[in-house]
């Protein structure tokens, strides 16, 4: 079970960090229009959807990783109050209720819309580039199915703390600034505790 | 049961469901599309034919394809990468340096630097942090009382999500339809007068009772002067020609906040550079967290737009609208009233939750009270400020207490964080008193004479 966990987590990650590259593809090519606009005064006539094309893929993608890396904000004054065991119950049944039916419905609804649009190779309406927009949908449903499977290992994830009592360790990975610091000072304040 | 009915069962349960601490995002999502099912039901149809399928993925590709949004991932990146370019340490000691001669120089110094640092990253905690371990034991070594030491930190740290450009703006511009750069250019003003306010009220103390920021002794502030300014024009200089022409170019109309946005990104991996901080590893982090970041306020943008479609169309919207009408308030109650429910919302969410899925509730009762949005917007961000300072939630002082060292109290904290938490109420106040503090700049700059 924890193989399979760390197995979706660790493709989820590796899906989610590959399109977050795309926000060094967004700052040149938008540093690029910028460029040419006031320096060569040509300006590109597919700068505008480019930069929501890659803006949508970025986030769409980033979705499970985030997920996966508990990121989604929680109203949590409440829930951080309880014991691994509580909250990973609540979890468990509001996963089943409420995530997976909204994800489906995401996938459901997603599927025929991109198939549409990869039909007819569906080009932006924004500019005379004729940059295909096709893609950028065909990324919903694609994004919804590694939700799912994600939603799949986060109910794992509650039912390992079921089990076990406490939640399992999160592969490694990036953290806030803020939580590293967070964390070393209560490490360091421990070890001279300790001494 | 009525349509509204249901409507306001449909609010009343998401609320419960939010307490329960599920990703609001998701919960979002799922009630949006559980009610919207029922909603949209026509009795006789297919069960898996029901419009509230088209209204999820129009509203996802809505999200996805929205050109003031794009500016979110790219002031995150640029957020990021100044957060780990090394300035802040030569930024406060170039101040330091540079105020000696101001009572309290120290405090003062760490406001300019926090409100310069947290305008160029936006992230709250990240300032609060750094400048906990940077200025707040300089501060107490100097022999500074801990109340006000602490005060400048957690206040200083918020500024940013005040002072353009930030990303609350964008968000806000985002979600009440209004344009980002009207913004901007409203929230100058008020930005600047709380942070003059900060200074003032710190320099004020310090000449009253000098004993609570006791000066620097002399062989630490005897720099030759020439030093100083070499100081000062290779730190202070490039983070303040960063932010100033990223936001001159959205006011002066020269650029979209998003092309600004990614011109501000490629000038702090430049700067990142010039400070010797750019390698693979902090670029390869600042990437993965603005993806992050960004899928979380993207996501909520989906479930919002979404849940409140279907909820307007359950007809609950005009259910609260009916309601505020029927309290027969005047402007002014409405707007205090309103910003009374934000500062109390301000406790168990943040400031990305509050105005994506509560301020949208309010904004089409702007028009019955006469307020504009753009106006309710900043009276919105200067409130938000609040809530990162006051107990019991207070993450700016739980960050600072996290960091400080072990004898400093939280109630330390939390009373010197107070008076500052006045002032924000104070610039409030004023902005409604005069509300050209807000609307005369953009009003100058848009307004075609």
């Amino acid at each position: 079970m924890t193989r399979f966990l760390h197995f979706i987590d660790s493709l989820s990650t590796w899906v989610g960090k590959a399109f977050a590259w795309l926000i060094l593809v967004l700052t040149l090519g938008i540093s690029y229009e910028v460029f040419v606009r006031y320096v060569l005064r040509a300006p590109t006539t597919w700068a505008f959807d480019f930069s929501y094309i890659n803006y949508g893929a970025l986030f769409l993608m980033a979705g499970a990783y985030t997920l996966s890396r508990n990121g989604h904000v929680r109203g949590d004054v409440v829930y951080r109050l309880w014991k691994p065991r509580t909250q990973a119950s609540m979890d468990l049944v509001l996963w089943i209720i409420f995530f997976l039916p909204a994800v489906a419905a995401w996938i459901y609804a997603g599927t025929p819309y991109a198939l549409q649009s990869i039909g007819f190779r569906e080009v932006s309406i924004f500019s005379p580039a004729g940059v295909p927009v096709f893609p950028l949908k065909t990324l919903i449903p694609v994004a919804g199915f590694f939700l799912l499977i994600q939603g799949i290992a986060e109910i794992v994830r509650c039912i390992l703390c079921i089990r076990q009592g406490y939640w399992p360790q999160r592969l490694h990975d990036v953290e806030e600034t803020e939580s590293i610091l967070l964390q070393e000072k209560h490490t360091s304040a421990r070890a001279e505790a300790s001494r | 049961m009525t349509d509204p009915q249901v409507g306001m069962l449909m609010l009343g349960l998401f609320i419960f469901i939010i307490m329960l601490g599920f990703p609001i995002a998701f919960t979002l999502i799922a009630m949006g599309v559980g009610f919207g099912y029922y909603a949209y039901y026509t009795p006789g149809q297919d069960i898996v034919q029901n419009r509230v399928f088209t209204l999820l993925v129009q509203k996802t590709f809505e999200v996805a394809s929205n050109d003031v949004l794009v500016a979110v991932p790219l002031f995150l990146f640029m957020g990021y990468l100044v957060e780990r370019s090394n300035i802040l340490d030569r930024l406060f000691h170039s101040l330091q340096l540079s105020m000696k001669n101001v009572p309290g120089a120290l405090a003062v110094a760490t406001l300019v630097t926090c409100a310069m640092f947290a305008t160029a990253t936006g992230i709250v905690g990240a300032v609060v942090t750094l400048m906990g371990l940077l200025a707040f034991p300089a501060m107490l070594k100097a022999g500074y009382d801990v109340k006000l030491s602490a005060g400048v930190v957690c206040a200083g740290g918020c500024l940013g999500i005040l002072i353009p450009p930030s990303i609350l703006l964008i968000v806000y511009a985002a979600t009440a339809g209004v344009s980002a750069v009207k913004l901007y250019a409203a929230a100058f003003l008020p930005g600047f007068l709380l942070t003059a306010l900060y200074i003032a009220y710190v320099i004020i103390r310090a000449m009253i009772n000098p004993k609570l920021a006791p000066k620097l002794p002399k062989e630490q502030t005897d720099i030759p002067f020439s030093q100083v300014l070499w100081a000062l024009a290779t730190s202070f200089l490039p983070l303040a020609l960063l932010i100033v022409s990223v936001l001159g170019a959205i006011l002066f109309g020269l650029a979209t906040p998003s092309e600004a946005a990614g011109i501000g990104a490629l000038g702090s991996i430049v700067l990142a550079a010039a400070y010797g901080a750019l390698n693979f590893t902090m670029l390869r982090d600042s990437v993965y967290l603005t993806a992050r970041a960004t899928a979380m306020v993207c996501y909520l943008f989906i479930g919002s737009w979404t849940f409140s479609s279907v909820f307007a169309y359950l007809g609950g919207q005009s259910v609260v609208e009916q309601f505020f009408l029927g309290l027969n308030l005047s402007t002014t109650g409405f707007l205090v009233l309103t910003q009374v429910i934000i500062f109390l919302l301000g406790w168990p969410l943040e400031w990305t939750e509050i105005i994506i899925i509560f301020v949208p509730i309010f904004l089409p009762l702007l028009d019955d009270f006469k307020v504009d949005p753009i106006f309710f917007g900043i009276l919105v961000a200067l409130n938000t400020q609040t809530a990162f300072n006051t107990p019991p939630v207070a993450m700016a002082a739980f960050y600072l207490k996290g960091v400080a060292p072990p004898w400093v109290k939280l109630t330390d904290i939390f009373s010197g964080a107070l008076p500052f938490v006045f002032m924000v109420f104070a610039t409030m106040i004023l902005v409604y008193i005069f509300p050209g503090i807000a609307l005369w700049l953009p009003d100058y700059l848009y307004t075609a004479r």
